[in-house]
């Protein structure tokens, strides 16, 4: 049986009185691209910190690819390329002799031909013989990702990689994500941008309070939280909902030109549609919408933090 | 993607490497400014004041002082070599660059240190260099001489890791090399041989480690100390040791890089 790419059994970790991790299990399969999601304070970065060895951990255990992240710590790091979520940068050097650094520090010699292409992929060129200390915030964001990738890891954790860069480059950034991932690289992610999350992610997990309170595919995660509506434009306003209509649990707006009627338990767009038609509204026009991970993830964060309230 | 073969010793040369290139970035900070500092105390104490005072029979006051500013250069520079460089590290936060990679506590420790060491003796030679236009030195003992300086070079790089590792901030920082170093030296016999000190005062000199390591470097120069060159010798071994032992064991811990 192929190991996982990274295994992490009963994570725990705790800053005092402060319980940031607790309990934690995931496995992620090699070639996977996996999100780990959850609002800030979730304990997803110190998740990421006990995989990388910053962080030390409380008890639990975390292999990668088959083997123990402490007791093979030098083999492991090797394995792992990690983009941290805060910019840390060494402003004594330049971005070429920088790279070159990094591969060092992982056991592995220069290697010019995937050095020169991480730095065109990620738009680096221009910039390679300036100081960190003059590289603008998106620039300092890329040279991490290629820092993450210099010594060619095969797992690649990346904790908000698109955190204040431009559409354009999180574009090429995610198109170069997903060529390293067809190359063989499992991807562990961590995003607030929900739909990038959802483009990107096979599997997905949530956490909140220092806890996975959801771990599923992302479309069965959407199947079975998220939801579907029908919004229907009128032509004419409506001053009521009309009572045929009422047993679907939509709702008027817009001065009654607009109608969003929810599709739930079992209930059809075709019999909606039927009932409109009967009650002789006039309708503009119609747009399907489906909830997307952003409703799934406040839905399960808020029922979670309701949970917890007495 | 295809991985290229690990070896293992370049994580510690890179780092290395890394730390050198460091400090020969700011060299007019890091080497040109101790080297000036070292020029000035030689021409206070070697040209013009040193005429006037005696302190060791058979040697002029510049022969007597130019080993304590030589020992004085090497141990400032070592230990603000590794103090600055790891604490800015800390404090910038791009100690993680390090932390993720599989440096071991020993490669890491010993990169640092050997950067620190030869920061330190660069400016302890050029400091000779500059002295010899103020007096020549018999070097009775020259290995001796070398070795006491690689001695007091490893130690205060250990100094400098654990002062680095313990400060919470720059002020706490320059308290080690104010508060510590400095006193240390001045009262280390740096200016003045201990046997000239009243009874008391030379007795708690002994207390001074700096005191060990500045009569034996000056005993293995000019032949001539306080102590006995092994006595300095075996002392300062056992305090670079018993510093780098404390040094590996709190870096081995991660002590305040891992959280």
């Amino acid at each position: 049986m192929t190991a996982a790419a990274l295994d992490i059994q009963a994570l725990h970790k705790a800053f005092g009185n402060f319980t940031a991790v607790r309990g934690v299990s995931l496995a992620i399969a090699p070639g996977e691209i996996f999100g780990l999601l959850g609002p800030n304070g979730a304990g997803k970065s110190t998740t990421i910190n006990m995989v990388a060895g910053v962080t030390r951990i409380d008890s639990g255990r975390i292999s990668v690819f088959g083997h123990d992240n402490r007791a093979e710590y030098r083999l492991t790091r090797r394995l792992i390329g990690v983009m941290h979520q805060e910019i840390v940068i060494d402003n004594f050097f330049t971005i070429d002799q920088a790279l070159r650094f990094h591969s060092g520090y992982y056991g592995v010699p220069d290697d010019p031909d995937w050095r020169r292409e991480l730095i065109d992929r990620l738009g680096l060129g221009p910039h390679l013989h300036k100081t960190m200390i003059k590289l603008s915030g998106g620039l300092k964001r890329r040279f991490m990702v290629a820092k993450a990738l210099i010594h060619r890891p095969p797992l690649l954790i990346l904790d908000e990689p698109t955190a204040g860069v431009d559409v354009e480059l999180r574009h090429s950034l995610w198109d170069f994500v997903r060529e390293i991932n067809n190359a063989g690289t499992t991807i562990l992610l961590t995003t607030h941008y929900l739909e990038e999350a959802e483009q990107m992610c096979g599997r997905i997990a949530i956490m909140n309070h220092g806890e996975v309170i959801a771990l599923d595919r992302t479309e069965a995660l959407l199947a079975r939280l998220g939801s579907r509506e029908i919004r229907v434009q009128l032509e004419q306003p409506l001053a009521a909902m009309p009572p045929v209509l009422a047993r679907f649990g939509g709702r008027l707006s817009e001065g009654g030109l607009r109608l969003d009627i929810p599709l739930q338990d079992g209930k059809r767009a075709g019999e909606l549609l039927a009932d409109l038609c009967r009650c002789g509204v006039a309708v503009a026009d119609i747009e399907t919408r489906r909830a997307g991970l952003e409703e799934v993830f406040l839905k399960l964060t808020g029922l979670d933090n309701a949970r917890e309230e007495p | 993607m295809k991985s290229r073969p690990y070896i293992p010793w370049l994580p510690f040369y890179t780092l290395l490497q890394k730390e050198v290139r460091r400090f020969w970035r700011v060299a007019s900070q890091t080497l040109l400014t101790p080297i000036i500092t070292a020029s000035l105390y030689l021409f206070v104490f070697g040209a013009t004041l040193g005429e006037r005072i005696s302190v060791l029979p058979g040697f002029s006051y510049a022969q007597f002082v130019i080993p304590g500013l030589i020992l004085m250069g090497v141990i400032n520079n070592s230990f603000a070599n590794t103090s600055s460089s790891l604490f800015m590290s800390r404090y910038l936060g791009n100690i993680v660059d390090l932390l993720v990679t599989p440096i071991s506590p020993a490669q890491f420790i010993l990169a640092y240190t050997l950067a620190a060491m030869l920061r330190g003796l660069a400016v302890g030679l050029a400091t000779w260099l500059i002295s010899i236009f103020f007096a020549a030195l018999p070097w009775v003992h020259p290995w001796a001489a070398l070795a006491m300086a690689a001695i007091a070079s490893l130690l205060f790089a250990q100094f400098g890791l654990i002062a680095a590792m313990f400060a919470h901030n720059f002020d706490s920082l320059s308290m080690y090399a104010n508060f510590i170093i400095l006193p240390l030296i001045y009262l280390g016999g740096v200016f003045y041989p201990i046997s000239i000190l009243p009874a008391h005062w030379a007795t708690l000199s002994h207390l001074n480690p700096l005191f060990y390591l500045i009569d034996g470097f000056r005993h293995a120069i000019l032949g001539v100390g306080d102590l006995s060159l092994g006595t300095a010798f075996a002392t300062s071994t056992l305090m670079a040791v018993g510093l780098f032992a404390w040094a590996a064991l709190l870096i081995g811990r991660g002590y305040r890089l891992r959280s």
